[in-house]
C-alpha cells in the first residue's frame, strides 16, 4: 500500500500532462479530456486505499456531488456556460478551503510550511468561492454586470488584504494558539473574493474567469503542501499555470495590464472620450440587407456576447449556409475576448455545427478587410470600436480590434442605440458604410434567411 | 526533505504548465479552461484523506469536501466533453 499509492499518483499525474497537451489540439482535445478523466478516477481510486478513511462519509459525499455535477451538466445551456465555468471553480476552491481547514483541526501543531500552505489554502480557496459565487451571481444576471465602485474601494481591499497578511504571519508563528485567528482570516479571505470581483465589469469577465481558475488550481496546491499529498500539488500548480497563461493572453488581447482589469473598475469611468462623433445613423431594413447579402461573394461574421444573449447562434449559421450555396466564402471573424469567457463564440458556433476551419482571428482578416464585401456584427461592439485605433482619449485606445469599417459595407445588428456593456460611445455606428439593422438579432437573422429561401 | 520534494514538484509542475498552454489556438480556450477546472477538482483527493480526521466538525467539513470537489470533477469533465464533442472539422476531416 505504501508505495502503491504514490505510484498510482505519478501515473494520474502524467495522465493529467497529457491530458493537457492533447486539449491544446483541436483533433485530439477530447481524447486528453477523457485521458484526464482517466488521471482523476485513478489519483481518487489509490486515495481510498490509505488507512484511516471513512467509506460512508465518502460514498455520501461522491454521490451527492456526483448526483449535482451529472445533474448541471447534462442540464446547462451552451450559452450559459461562463457561469457554469465560475461555479465549477467556486466548488473547487471551497473544496480546498475545506480541505485546509480540515487538516489544521488535525494537526494544529505542524511546522512552519505547512502552517503557511494552511494559510493559503483557506485563504485562496476563500476567495476563491466567493469570488467565483459573485462571478456566477453577474454572468448570470441574478445581479448587474456593471461594475460596482464605492469610494476608497481600494483602499479597503488593501487594508483587508494587510490584515489578512499579517493574520496569517502571526498563524504561522504560534498555530497552535491560533484557531481563533484562523477562522478569522477564513471570513476576510471570502469577503476579499467578493471585494475583488465586485468593480470588475462584465465585458472583464473572460479574464476574471481564467484567473478564478488559476486561483483554484493553487489552492489546491496549497492544500497539496498541507497534507503532504504529491499529486494536489502537481495537480493544482498545474492548473494554476495553465490558467494565469488564459489570463495573460486575454489581458493582452485587450491591450491592458492585469492590474488594469482588477482595480480600474474599467467601463465606469465617465471621464470617457467626449471627442463628439461626426456623420449620422443610416438604418437599414432586412430587405436591403438581402440584396446587398445576395451579391456579396466575401462575408464575414463578426459575435459578440449579443449573438449569446439573442440565442442567434443557430441562425447565424443557416444563414451563412444559404450564402454559401450562394457562391459567397463565409468566415467567423472571432475576438478573443469576445463574450463573457475565453472561447465563448467559439463553443456557441460549434453548437450549431460550424466547422472550425471557418473560424478565423482578427489577425487573419485585417490585413485583406477591404476584399471583404459584407461585415455582419452580431451583438459585438467594443471589438470593432474603431476608437481603439483612431481615439488616443477613448478608454479602449490602443486595443486590438477588428477593422470592420474597413469592409466595403458593414451591417451592425443591434436592438437599440444603447450603448454596449463598457458603455463606450462606438463611432463605428456613424461611419458611412456602416448599416444598422435595428431589432432583435435572432428575429433579423430569421427574416433575411426567409428571404434567401423564397428568392 | 518531503517538503523540498514537493517544492521542486510544484515549481517543475508551474513550469510544464506554462509551456503546455502558450500557443493554444483561441477556439480551445473555454474547452481547455473547462478541462484544466475539472483537473483542479483534484483537491477531491485531499478531501477523501480528510475523513480521516475525527470529530463533528472535521467528519462535516470532509464531506462537505467531498461533496463540492466531486461537483468540481464530475461537472467539469462532463461538460468540456460535452463542448468538445460540439466541435467538428468540415467534411475533409482531420
Amino acid at each position: 500500500m505504501e508505495t502503491l499509492i504514490p505510484l498510482a499518483y505519478i501515473v494520474s499525474a502524467v495522465l493529467f500532462i497529457l491530458g493537457l497537451k492533447m486539449l491544446g489540439r483541436a483533433a485530439s482535445a477530447r481524447k486528453g479530456n477523457m485521458l484526464s478523466a482517466v488521471g482523476m478516477l485513478i489519483a481518487a481510486g489509490a486515495t481510498l486505499l490509505q488507512s484511516g478513511i471513512d467509506y460512508t462519509f465518502i460514498l455520501i459525499g461522491v454521490l451527492i456531488g456526483a448526483a449535482i455535477g451529472l445533474y448541471i451538466a447534462r442540464t446547462v445551456k451552451m450559452t450559459a456556460m461562463p457561469e457554469m465555468v465560475a461555479l465549477l471553480n467556486g466548488s473547487g476552491g471551497l473544496a480546498s478551503m475545506l480541505v485546509g481547514w480540515n487538516e489544521y483541526i488535525r494537526n494544529p501543531h505542524s511546522d512552519v510550511v505547512s502552517s503557511i500552505a494552511v494559510f493559503a489554502a483557506v485563504v485562496i480557496g476563500a476567495v476563491t468561492t466567493t469570488g467565483s459565487g459573485l462571478a456566477w451571481a453577474k454572468l448570470s444576471e441574478r445581479i448587474s454586470g456593471k461594475p460596482i465602485l464605492f469610494g476608497s474601494q481600494q483602499l479597503v481591499n488593501a487594508g483587508l488584504l494587510a490584515g489578512t497578511v499579517i493574520l496569517g504571519v502571526i498563524f504561522v508563528i504560534a498555530p497552535a494558539s491560533s484557531y481563533p485567528l484562523l477562522l478569522i482570516f477564513l471570513v476576510l479571505g471570502l469577503v476579499l473574493g467578493v471585494l475583488a470581483v465586485l468593480p470588475i465589469g462584465g465585458a472583464d469577465m473572460p479574464i476574471v474567469i481564467s484567473l478564478l481558475n488559476s486561483y483554484s488550481g493553487i489552492a489546491g496546491a496549497a492544500a497539496g503542501f498541507a497534507i503532504g499529498n504529491t499529486v494536489l500539488v502537481v495537480a493544482g500548480s498545474l492548473v494554476g499555470a495553465s490558467g494565469l497563461i488564459l489570463t495573460q493572453i486575454m489581458c493582452k488581447a485587450m491591450n491592458r495590464s492585469l492590474a488594469n482589469v482588477l482595480f480600474s473598475g474599467f467601463g465606469s469611468a465617465t471621464s470617457a472620450s467626449t471627442t463628439a462623433v461626426e456623420g449620422e445613423i443610416k438604418p437599414i431594413t432586412a430587405d436591403d440587407a438581402f440584396y446587398i447579402l445576395e451579391a456579396a461573394s466575401n462575408v464575414i461574421f463578426v459575435p459578440g456576447y449579443g449573438m449569446a444573449v439573442a440565442q442567434a447562434q443557430h441562425v447565424v449559421k443557416e444563414l451563412a449556409d444559404l450564402l454559401e450555396k450562394n457562391g459567397a466564402e463565409v468566415r467567423y471573424v472571432i475576438h478573443p475576448v469576445a463574450g463573457r469567457m475565453p472561447g465563448h463564440m467559439n463553443v456557441l458556433l460549434a453548437e450549431a455545427n460550424v466547422p472550425y476551419e471557418q473560424l478565423v482571428e482578427p489577425d487573419d482578416v485585417n490585413p485583406t478587410m477591404e476584399m471583404v464585401d459584407v461585415a455582419v456584427v452580431i451583438g459585438a461592439n467594443d471589438v470593432v470600436n474603431p476608437s481603439a485605433r483612431e481615439d488616443k482619449a477613448s478608454p479602449l485606445y490602443g486595443m486590438p480590434i477588428i477593422n470592420v469599417d474597413q469592409a466595403r459595407t458593414c451591417f451592425v445588428l443591434k436592438r437599440s442605440m444603447n450603448p454596449g456593456f463598457s458603455g463606450v460611445e462606438n463611432p463605428l455606428f456613424y461611419k458611412p458604410n456602416t448599416r444598422m439593422l435595428f431589432g432583435d438579432a435572432k428575429a433579423s437573422l430569421g427574416t433575411l434567411v426567409a428571404e434567401f429561401k423564397d428568392a | 526533505m518531503t517538503i523540498m520534494l514537493l517544492l521542486l514538484a510544484f515549481i517543475l509542475a508551474i513550469f510544464l504548465g506554462f509551456e503546455l498552454i502558450n500557443k493554444v489556438p483561441s477556439q480551445l480556450h473555454t474547452p481547455l479552461m473547462s478541462g484544466s477546472n475539472a483537473i483542479s477538482g483534484i483537491t477531491i483527493v485531499g478531501a477523501i484523506a480528510a475523513t480521516a480526521v475525527h470529530g463533528p466538525l472535521a467528519s462535516a467539513l470532509a464531506v462537505i469536501a467531498i461533496v463540492a470537489a466531486t461537483v468540481n470533477v464530475v461537472g467539469g469533465y462532463l461538460v468540456t466533453d460535452r463542448m468538445l464533442g460540439m466541435f467538428r472539422a468540415g467534411e475533409k476531416g482531420k
